[in-house]
C-alpha cells in the first residue's frame, strides 16, 4: 500500500510538469510561421482573405494568445484535444488510431533491450577483461554508435531484399486480411526489424550500465560477507549482486522513456509503421499544429505512465524506498 | 592447549608498483580454542590483510606467496576453492567493521542469517527459521521476531552488529575473526558489543581473532595480543605483559601515544569570557506533506556555555548528540534558530550573511577529515593564503605569510607549492590548522580534528595544538567523541546528549565525579578504562 | 603528464583518438581535396564505388560525388556536434550548478523544468523547434543543444550536491568566501571532470540527432550532411544500397571515435575504476 501511495505522490507531482510542457510547447508553436488555417488553405488550393478570417474565428485563432492558451488548457481538462483540419477528424481519434503500433513497438523494444542488456551485462562483468567481455563491450559500442535509421535500412537490405526473410515495412500485410492468431503472427513478423532497430541502441546502453553496476556492487562489503559465509560465486551473483545491480538500470529506463519514444519517430518512418512517431513527423511537414500539440500531450502522458511503472518496480526491488529512513 | 589456527611464516604479496612489496611478511601466529587474540596495529600495518588471508578472500592481484595457514591441522593454502567454501562460515566465520555495508540492504535480516544454514546444512525452512530466531535471541536483539523480518536500514548500528554476530556464530564455528567490529560504533554500544562477544566466546569456547587499532579495546578484551607494523608481527604475548611491559620499541611508542583518561592537573583559567553561548537551538524538520506528518529533530536544544579567554572547552558526546551541529552554528555554517553567540561582545547569531563574512576572521574552524577538508585542485599554500586574500591582503604577501604559517605548524615552508594529495593525513591536518590560524582568530573551533588519524599521528597533532594555544593565546572549542583525547586537551567539558548539554564543568571534576547518569554511563563504557592511568601522554613521534 | 600516460595505456582509447584525428583530417582537407561544391552535379548518377577512379566512392542518385560529400559532411557533423555540445553543456552546468548549490526552492523550480524537458521526448521537441524556427544549420545546431542539456544538468547538480557540503567548501565559507567564488573557484573545478567526460556522450548523441533530422529531410538541405545522403540513398536502396551504406559508416566511425575518447578520458581520470 505504501508503495502505491508513494508512486501516487510521484504521479501527482508530474501534473505541474505536464502543464509546464503544454504551456511551453503551445507558446512555442505560436511563433511558428503560419497556423492551421494557412495549412488548410494551402491544402484547399488557396482561398480569399474572408474565408481565412471566417475559419480563424471558427477555430478561435482570432483571440489573444493567452485566451487561446486558456481555451486549449480548458479543453484538455475535458480531454478534448481539438480537431485536426488536415485529417478532418478529432485529434484524439487520429492519435488513438496510431497509438497501438507505437505502444507495441515501445514495449517490444524495451523488453528486448532490458532482457539482453541485463544478460550481456552480467556475462561481461563476470568475465571482466576476458574475451567475452571484450566481445560484448565492442558489440555494445558498435550498436551505440550506429544511427538507428541506418541500421534499419541496412537490415532491410539484408533481411528483406537480399534474404527475403522478413517484410521491409508496414504494420501488417494489407494485401491479405488475416484474422486471429495468423494476424498476430503477421504483425509480430512485421515488428521484428523495427524492434531490433530501436532496441539494439538501448540494449547497448543498458548492457554498459549493467556491466558497470555489477562491477561496482561486486566490490561492496556485503558481497565479501556473502563470500565469507562460504557461498559460491554463482550464488553470490544471483542472490546478492543482481538485485542491487539492477537498481541503476531500472532508474535509467524511467529517465530514457522519453528518448526512446523520440527514437520511434525515425524508426517508424524507416519501416512505414503507422505509429505516433510517424504521425508527429507528418504533422510537422503538414503544419498540423493541433495534432502536433496533441502528440506532445499524449507522449508526455506515456512517459509519465512508464515512470509510474518504474517507480512501482523500484519500490518492489528496494525496501529502503517504502520503509525509508 | 594445542592451537586450532596457526599462521606459520605467512607472506602476502602486493601487486607490483605499490609502496611496498608485501602486505604481510613472515607472519606467525597461533590461536587456541577459548581464547581471544588481539591483532593490533595502525593503518597499513597489515592486520586486516591477515584476516583476509586466513579466509582466502584477498583482493585481486594480492596473493599468499609463502608459509602455511593451518586450521585444525589442515593447510588452508592447499585447499581447493570448493573445500575452502566449506571452511568459510562453518569452520571460520567473520564479522566486519561496518555492519551497515556488510549486510545486503535489499534482503531481510532473517533471510541473511538463514542463508548460513541453507549453505552448510540440510535443515528445513521451518527449522532454519526457528534456529535463526533462537540466534537473534542469543545475541540479545530487543525484538527477535521483528528483527527477523527487518531490513538492515531499519535497525540501529548496534543491532546490525548483533545480527552480524548471530550470523557468524550460526554454525558454532571453531574460529571467529572480528575485523574492527566496534570501530564504527558509539562508545556505549561498543561496550555492549564487546561484552556480548566476550560472553558468547566464553560460553561456546570459540577461538576469536580480534583485529583492532585501539589499545583500550585490547586491554578490555584480549587474552593475548600481537602487535603488527608494516606487515610484520613485532611483538606478541600475554596482554598484561605486553601492555604493562612492552619490549619492542614500536610497541612502547604506540602505547605511550594512547592518551590516559585521567586529566592532568587543572590550569588556572581567566575570569574573562571570550565567547558566551546562550540558549542556542536548532531544529530540523524532515518529511511530511504540507506541514502534516513532519518529524522534528532537536539537533541542538537550548545550549548555554561560556568559553573563558585562553581556555579549551571540550564538547563531547556520541554520534547524533548535536555536538557537530553546535560547532557549525558557532561559525554560522548553520544558522541557529534562536539564542546568542557573543564573541568579544558581538552577537554572531544576529549578523547578516554579509556582516558574518567579515566577522569570520575572529572565529575559525578546523575540520575532521584531512582528505575532504582541502580542495584537491588547489595548492596547499594557496589554501592557506585564501582567507587572507579574501580579507584584503595582496596575493604575494598572503603567499609569503602562508610560508610562515607552514613553519608555524611544523611543515616545510617549501611545501606550499604542493597539492594536498602529496601530503600524509597528519600533514594535511596541519595545513588545515595553518589555514584556520592565518586569519589570527580569537577562537578556534576544532571539530574532531584528530579522529581520523592514527594514534601516533594524533599525539603529534595534539601536541602541536597545545603549543599553539600557549604561544598564540588561542581559545578553543574542541569537539570530540573520544573522552581520552578530551581528558588531555580540555580545561572545561560539556557532555551532550540528544541536542542538550547534560553536564558541564572543569574536566577533572566531571571525569572523576560524574553527576549525570549519562556521563557516568559514557565513562563506564570506555574500553580499558584504567589502561594508561598514571602516566603522561607522550608526544614523541613514532619512528 | 600522468593523465596523458594513463590515457595512452588503454588500446581502445588510442584507437578512438586515431579515428577522431582521421575524421578531423577529413574535415580539414575537404576544401583542398574536393574544392568544388559537394552538392553540385559531378558526373553520371549511380556509379558504383571503386569502378571509376574519378569517383572513388561512386556517385549518388543525382550524380553527386559521394566521397566529396563524405569529406565535407565530416565538417558539418563535427561542427554541429561540437557547437551543440558546447551549448548543451553550458546550459546544463549553469542550471545544475545553481540547483545543486542553492538547493531548496531554486532547486525545486529548476528541477521541474529539467523534468519537463526529460518527459517530453527529445526528438519530438527537436521536430517542434525545427518546425517553428526553420531548418538552417544554425537553428538545427541550437535546437539540438537545447534538447540535450537535461542529463548534464542532472549530473552537475548531483556533483554539486555532494561537493557543497564537503569540508573544503565549508572551510571556504568559514574563511568568508562569497557564493560566486565558492561555486566557480572551489566546487566547479572538482565537479567538472565527469561533466567533461559526459560531453562526449552529448556530442555522440548530437551527431546522431542531426543525422536523423537530415535523414528525415528536416535539416539544412543546403549543406552536405551524411544524414541527407543516407536519406537520398533510401530511394535506391534495393540495388544501389551503397549510397546509404557509406555515409552510415562515416557516422558510425565518428560517433565511435568520440565515445572511445570519452571513455578513455573517464578511465584516465578515475584510474581506480578502470575495469568499468
Amino acid at each position: 500500500m505504501r508503495v502505491l501511495s508513494l508512486a501516487g505522490r510521484r504521479l501527482a507531482a508530474s501534473i505541474p510538469t505536464l502543464f509546464l510542457i503544454l504551456i511551453g510547447v503551445f507558446l512555442l508553436l505560436q511563433l511558428a510561421p503560419g497556423d492551421t488555417v494557412d495549412a488548410l488553405m494551402a491544402q484547399m488550393g488557396g482561398g480569399d482573405a474572408a474565408t481565412a478570417k471566417q475559419l480563424r474565428e471558427f477555430y478561435g485563432l482570432d483571440l489573444s494568445v493567452w485566451a487561446q492558451l486558456g481555451n486549449y488548457l480548458w479543453r484538455l481538462v475535458r480531454l478534448d484535444l481539438g480537431f485536426s483540419a488536415i485529417y478532418g477528424k478529432p485529434v484524439a481519434t487520429v492519435i488513438a488510431e496510431r497509438l497501438p503500433a507505437t505502444i507495441l513497438l515501445m514495449t517490444a523494444s524495451l523488453s528486448f533491450a532490458f532482457f539482453f542488456g541485463l544478460i550481456l551485462g552480467v556475462v561481461a562483468a563476470r568475465g571482466v577483461n576476458k574475451w567475452p567481455d571484450t566481445l560484448i563491450s565492442t558489440l555494445g559500442l558498435m550498436f551505440y554508435a550506429m544511427p538507428t535509421f541506418w541500421f534499419g535500412l541496412m537490415a532491410i537490405v539484408v533481411f528483406s531484399i537480399y534474404l527475403q526473410w522478413l517484410p521491409a515495412g508496414g504494420f501488417e500485410d494489407i494485401t491479405v486480411s488475416y484474422t486471429g492468431l495468423r494476424r498476430t503472427l503477421d504483425i509480430a513478423l512485421h515488428l521484428v526489424l523495427p524492434t531490433l532497430t530501436l532496441g539494439l541502441f538501448y540494449m547497448a546502453i543498458y548492457l554498459r550500465i549493467m556491466r558497470g553496476s555489477m562491477l561496482e556492487v561486486l566490490n561492496l562489503d556485503f558481497v565479501r560477507t556473502a563470500r565469507s559465509k562460504g557461498m559460491d560465486e554463482t550464488r553470490v551473483v544471483v542472490r546478492h549482486v543482481l538485485r542491487n545491480a539492477l537498481l541503476p538500470m531500472v532508474t535509467l529506463i524511467g529517465l530514457q522513456a522519453g528518448t526512446m519514444l523520440g527514437g520511434s519517430v525515425v524508426v517508424e518512418s524507416v519501416f512505414s509503421l503507422p505509429g505516433l512517431g510517424r504521425l508527429a513527423y507528418e504533422s510537422v511537414i503538414q503544419r498540423d499544429l493541433n495534432t502536433l500539440l496533441g502528440i506532445v500531450f499524449v507522449s508526455a502522458l506515456l512517459v509519465i505512465a512508464v515512470n509510474f511503472i518504474v517507480d512501482l518496480l523500484y519500490a518492489r526491488l528496494d525496501p529502503r524506498i517504502t520503509t525509508g529512513s | 592447549m594445542s592451537p586450532i589456527l596457526v599462521l606459520d611464516d605467512v607472506s602476502v604479496k602486493l601487486p607490483a608498483g605499490g609502496d611496498r612489496a608485501h602486505a604481510m611478511a613472515n607472519v606467525s601466529l597461533a590461536l587456541a580454542a577459548n581464547e581471544i587474540l588481539c591483532v593490533v596495529g595502525e593503518s597499513g600495518s597489515g592486520k586486516s590483510m591477515t584476516a583476509n588471508a586466513i579466509m582466502r578472500l584477498l583482493p585481486g592481484g594480492v596473493t599468499i606467496d609463502g608459509g602455511r595457514i593451518l586450521f585444525e591441522g589442515r593447510d588452508l593454502c592447499g585447499l581447493s576453492e570448493a573445500e575452502m567454501r566449506k571452511v568459510r562460515g562453518a569452520g571460520i566465520a567473520m564479522i566486519f567493521q561496518e555492519p551497515m555495508t556488510a549486510l545486503n540492504p535489499l534482503r531481510s535480516i532473517g533471510d541473511q542469517i538463514g542463508e548460513m544454514f541453507e549453505l552448510h546444512s540440510e535443515l528445513s525452512a521451518a527449522e532454519i527459521k526457528a534456529r535463526t530466531l533462537a540466534l537473534l535471541e542469543e545475541v540479545r536483539i530487543p525484538d527477535p521476531a521483528l528483527a527477523f523480518k527487518a531490513y538492515p536500514h531499519e535497525l540501529s548500528g548496534g543491532q546490525r552488529q548483533r545480527a552480524m554476530i548471530a550470523m557468524a556464530l550460526a554454525l558454532d564455528p571453531k574460529v571467529l575473526i572480528a575485523d574492527e567490529p566496534t570501530t564504527a560504533l558509539d562508545v556505549t554500544t561498543q561496550a555492549q558489543i564487546l561484552k556480548l562477544i566476550r560472553d558468547l566466546q566464553r560460553r561456546k569456547g570459540t577461538a576469536v581473532l580480534f583485529i583492532t587499532h585501539d589499545f583500550g579495546v585490547v586491554a578490555e578484551i584480549a587474552d593475548r595480543v600481537a602487535v603488527m607494523s608494516k606487515g610484520e608481527v613485532v611483538e606478541a604475548g600475554e596482554t598484561e605483559a605486553v601492555l604493562g611491559n612492552p619490549q619492542h620499541a614500536y610497541t612502547r611508542q604506540l602505547i605511550a601515544a594512547v592518551p590516559p583518561l585521567k586529566a592532568p592537573p587543572a590550569r588556572t583559567l581567566s575570569d574573562e569570557p571570550i565567547m558566551t553561548i546562550a540558549h542556542v537551538s536548532k531544529t530540523y524538520r524532515t518529511g511530511g506533506f504540507l506541514g502534516r506528518g513532519q518529524r522534528v529533530t532537536h539537533a541542538v536544544k537550548d545550549v548555554s556555555l561560556v568559553l573563558p579567554k585562553g581556555a579549551t572547552l571540550g564538547i563531547v558526546g556520541e554520534s547524533g548528540s548535536g555536538k557537530s551541529t553546535l560547532a557549525r552554528c558557532l561559525v554560522r555554517l548553520i544558522d541557529p534558530e534562536s539564542g546568542e553567540i557573543r564573541l568579544n561582545g558581538i552577537d554572531l547569531a544576529s549578523l547578516s550573511r554579509e556582516e558574518m563574512r567579515s566577522a569570520t576572521r575572529h572565529i575559525q574552524m578546523v575540520f575532521q577529515d584531512p582528505f575532504a577538508s582541502l580542495n584537491p585542485r588547489r595548492k596547499a599554500g594557496e589554501a592557506v593564503a585564501q582567507g587572507l586574500i579574501v580579507h584584503g591582503m595582496a596575493r604575494p604577501q598572503a603567499l609569503a605569510r602562508a610560508k610562515e604559517l607552514f613553519g608555524l605548524v611544523g611543515l616545510d615552508p617549501a611545501a606550499t607549492e604542493r597539492y594536498p594529495h602529496e601530503f600524509s593525513g597528519g600533514q594535511r591536518q596541519r595545513i588545515g590548522l595553518a589555514r584556520a590560524l592565518a586569519l589570527e582568530p580569537a577562537v578556534l573551533v576544532a571539530d574532531e580534528p584528530v579522529s581520523a588519524l592514527d594514534v601516533s599521528v594524533q599525539a603529534q597533532v595534539l601536541k602541536l595544538l597545545a603549543e599553539l594555544r600557549q604561544r598564540l593565546g588561542l581559545s578553543i572549542v574542541f569537539i570530540t567523541h573520544d573522552l581520552r583525547v578530551a581528558a588531555q586537551v580540555c580545561d572545561l567539558v560539556a557532555v551532550m546528549k540528544s541536542g542538550e548539554v547534560v553536564e558541564a564543568g572543569p574536566i577533572g571534576t566531571v571525569f572523576s565525579e560524574p553527576q549525570h547518569p549519562y556521563t557516568q554511563a559514557l565513562l563506564a563504557s570506555i574500553p580499558g578504562r584504567d589502561f594508561g592511568e598514571g602516566r603522561e601522554l607522550a608526544h614523541e613521534p613514532v619512528a | 603528464m600522468d593523465l596523458v600516460k594513463l590515457y595512452f595505456r588503454s588500446p581502445p582509447a588510442v584507437i578512438g583518438l586515431v579515428l577522431l584525428i582521421l575524421v578531423l583530417v577529413m574535415a580539414a582537407s575537404a576544401d583542398f581535396l574536393y574544392p568544388r561544391d559537394p552538392l553540385a552535379l559531378a558526373g553520371r548518377p549511380l556509379i558504383w564505388p571503386f569502378s571509376n577512379p574519378r569517383f572513388l566512392l561512386g556517385t549518388d542518385n543525382s550524380g553527386r560525388d559521394i566521397a566529396a560529400q563524405i569529406f565535407h559532411g565530416a565538417r558539418i557533423s563535427l561542427l554541429i556536434g561540437g557547437v551543440a555540445t558546447a551549448i548543451s553543456i553550458m546550459i546544463g552546468i549553469t542550471i545544475g550548478a545553481l540547483a545543486g548549490y542553492y538547493g531548496a526552492y531554486v532547486d525545486t523550480a529548476l528541477m521541474r523544468v529539467t523534468e519537463a524537458f526529460q518527459t517530453l521526448p527529445n526528438f519530438l521537441l527537436l521536430l517542434v523547434l525545427v518546425a517553428v524556427f526553420g531548418s538552417t544549420i544554425t537553428t538545427v545546431t541550437v535546437a539540438i543543444g537545447i534538447v540535450s542539456w537535461p542529463a548534464s544538468a542532472r549530473l552537475t547538480r548531483a556533483e554539486f550536491l555532494s561537493l557543497r557540503n564537503r569540508e573544503f567548501v565549508q572551510a571556504g565559507r568559514t574563511l568568508g568566501l562569497r557564493d560566486i567564488r565558492l561555486i566557480f573557484g572551489e566546487i566547479l573545478p572538482n565537479a567538472l571532470p565527469p561533466v567533461i567526460v559526459y560531453a562526449s556522450v552529448v556530442m555522440a548523441i548530437a551527431i546522431l540527432l542531426e543525422s536523423a533530422l537530415a535523414f528525415l529531410k528536416l535539416s539544412d538541405p543546403n549543406v552536405a550532411s551524411w544524414g541527407n545522403l543516407i536519406g537520398a540513398g533510401r530511394d535506391v536502396l534495393r540495388v544501389q544500397w551503397y549510397v546509404s551504406a557509406i555515409p552510415g559508416i562515416a557516422i558510425l566511425v565518428t560517433v565511435l571515435a568520440v565515445s572511445l575518447v570519452g571513455q578513455g578520458l573517464n578511465d584516465a581520470l578515475n584510474p581506480r575504476l578502470k575495469s568499468r
